[in-house]
C-alpha cells in the first residue's frame, strides 16, 4: 500500500513532470491563458496518461524492443483521437479554443515519457496510478499557472467576474501582459524558484558543460 | 503571387515565430540551448524536416483524409479526416526516418553534423503543431511549403538566440534556486516579450 501511496504521490511534488522533470511545457504555456481551457486539458492529459500507461502494461511482454516506440505512438494516438473527437462532440466553442493543442496531446513528452520509462517496466494497476499521478502534478502547474493569468489578466476565475474591471466602474485595471504569451514563462520560472527553496537542499544545477 | 508568399514567409518567421508565440517545441527548446553550435544545429535539423514534412502532409490531407478528397478513387462520400493525427505522426516518424538513411549514404558530413538530433526531431512538437496549423489555416501546397521553410527557420532563429544568452548567462551571478531551469524560463519570457514587438506589423 505504501508502496503504491508513493508512485501516486511523488510525480505531484518532488519528481513533477514540469518543474522538475521538464516534460510537457508546450501545452502548458498555451493554453493557461483561462481556466476553462485548463480544466478541459488537465482532465484530457490526466486520462489519456493514466489510459494509455495502462495499455502499454498490458501489452509489454509481447511489444519487441525494435518497434516499442511505434507502438506506444499508435496507442497514444488513438486515445487522442478520441479524446479530440469526444471535446468536439460535447463543447464545439471549447475544442476551437483549444486549436491544435489537443493533437499536440500526442507529442506531449510526458505521455511519453512515461509509458517508456515506466509502464514498459511495471505492473497495470501501479502503471494507472504512475499516470493518474503525472496527470495531477501536470495539472497543479497548470492551474497555478492558469489562475494567476485569468485573475491578473482579467479579472475573473472560470469566467466569474471576481475583481470589479475599472471599465466596468469597479477598480481593477486589469493587467494585459498576463493574456500574453511572456507571462506564462516568468508564473512557470517563479514556481519552479518556489519549489526549490523548498527543497533547496537537492538544487537541481545546470552542468553547463 | 510574390508578394503574398513573401508576406506568409515573415509572418511565419517572425510574427508568429512557433517557438516564442505558440510555444511548440518547448522540451527541445529548453534542454538542447546551452551551447550555440549545437543549437543552430538542431535549429538547422529542424528547419529541413518541417520544410519536407509540411507539404508532404499537405499533399496526404488534401488527396486521402479530408472530406471527398478520395474522389479520384471512385469513393466520393468517405471522410477520412478523422485519421489525420495518427497518419501525420506516421509521416513525420517516417520522412525523419527516410531523411536519416538519406543523409547517412549521400552527405555524410551533415550527418554527422546533425547527430543525435535527427531521430530526436520525430517527438518535436513544432513538427506535428506546424501540420496541424496548415491544416486548420487550409493552406494550398505552394503555401505549405513556405510556410514549412519559414517556421523552422523562426524555430532556429529562436534556438540560435536562446542559446547565445545562456552561454552569456553564465557568467552572471544568478540567485539560488533560479539556477539552470528557473532562470532560462525567465530568459525565453523576455524574449518572447522581445518577439512580441513583430505583432505590430502590419503584412
Amino acid at each position: 500500500m505504501n508502496r503504491s501511496k508513493k508512485i501516486l504521490f511523488a510525480p505531484i511534488c518532488a519528481q513533477n513532470p514540469i518543474a522538475v522533470q521538464i516534460l510537457g511545457i508546450c501545452s502548458a504555456l498555451a493554453v493557461t491563458a483561462k481556466l476553462e481551457t485548463v480544466a478541459v486539458m488537465a482532465l484530457t492529459v490526466t486520462l489519456v496518461t493514466a489510459l494509455s500507461n495502462v495499455s502499454v502494461s498490458l501489452i509489454r511482454h509481447h511489444i519487441s524492443p525494435s518497434i516499442r516506440i511505434i507502438a506506444q505512438m499508435t496507442i497514444i494516438a488513438s486515445l487522442v483521437i478520441v479524446a479530440d473527437e469526444l471535446i468536439k462532440a460535447f463543447s464545439f466553442e471549447m475544442s476551437k479554443q483549444l486549436s491544435v493543442y489537443v493533437g499536440l496531446i500526442i507529442t506531449n513528452c510526458i505521455i511519453m515519457g512515461r509509458t517508456e520509462s515506466f509502464a514498459m517496466k511495471h505492473g497495470v494497476f501501479e502503471s494507472f496510478l504512475d499516470g493518474i499521478g503525472n496527470g495531477i502534478g501536470y495539472s497543479l502547474v497548470l492551474f497555478f499557472v492558469g489562475v494567476f493569468r485569468e485573475l491578473l489578466g482579467s479579472g475573473s476565475l472560470f469566467g466569474q467576474q471576481i475583481l470589479p474591471l475599472i471599465g466596468e466602474g469597479g477598480w481593477y485595471q486589469p493587467n494585459g501582459l498576463m493574456q500574453l504569451s511572456p507571462s506564462a514563462f516568468f508564473l512557470i520560472g517563479f514556481f519552479i524558484w518556489g519549489l526549490q527553496i523548498l527543497k533547496s537542499k537537492n538544487i537541481v544545477r545546470d552542468s553547463y558543460d | 503571387m510574390i508578394e503574398h508568399y513573401l508576406s506568409l514567409f515573415i509572418k511565419a518567421v517572425f510574427i508568429e515565430n512557433i517557438a516564442l508565440s505558440f510555444f511548440l517545441g518547448m522540451c527541445t527548446f529548453l534542454a538542447i540551448s546551452k551551447r550555440t553550435d549545437t543549437a543552430i544545429r538542431l535549429g538547422m535539423a529542424v528547419t529541413v524536416v518541417q520544410a519536407i514534412t509540411i507539404p508532404a502532409n499537405n499533399l496526404i490531407s488534401q488527396y486521402l483524409l479530408r472530406d471527398g478528397a478520395l474522389a479520384w478513387a471512385g469513393l466520393p462520400n468517405v471522410d477520412l479526416s478523422f485519421l489525420t493525427l495518427v497518419s501525420y505522426i506516421g509521416v513525420i516518424a517516417a520522412i525523419v526516418q527516410i531523411l536519416e538513411m538519406v543523409l547517412d549514404k549521400y552527405f555524410s558530413g551533415l550527418y554527422n553534423a546533425l547527430g543525435v538530433f535527427l531521430p530526436l526531431i520525430t517527438v518535436n512538437c513544432a513538427i506535428l503543431g506546424g501540420s496541424l496549423f496548415m491544416r486548420q489555416r487550409a493552406y494550398n501546397f505552394g503555401e505549405s511549403v513556405v510556410y514549412g521553410i519559414g517556421s523552422g527557420l523562426g524555430w532556429a532563429l529562436a534556438i540560435a538566440a536562446l542559446a547565445g544568452i545562456r552561454e552569456k548567462l553564465k557568467y552572471s551571478d544568478v540567485p539560488e534556486g533560479l539556477q539552470g531551469l528557473g532562470i532560462t524560463f525567465m530568459t525565453v519570457g523576455l524574449l518572447a516579450l522581445g518577439f512580441l514587438l513583430f505583432s505590430g506589423i502590419q503584412l
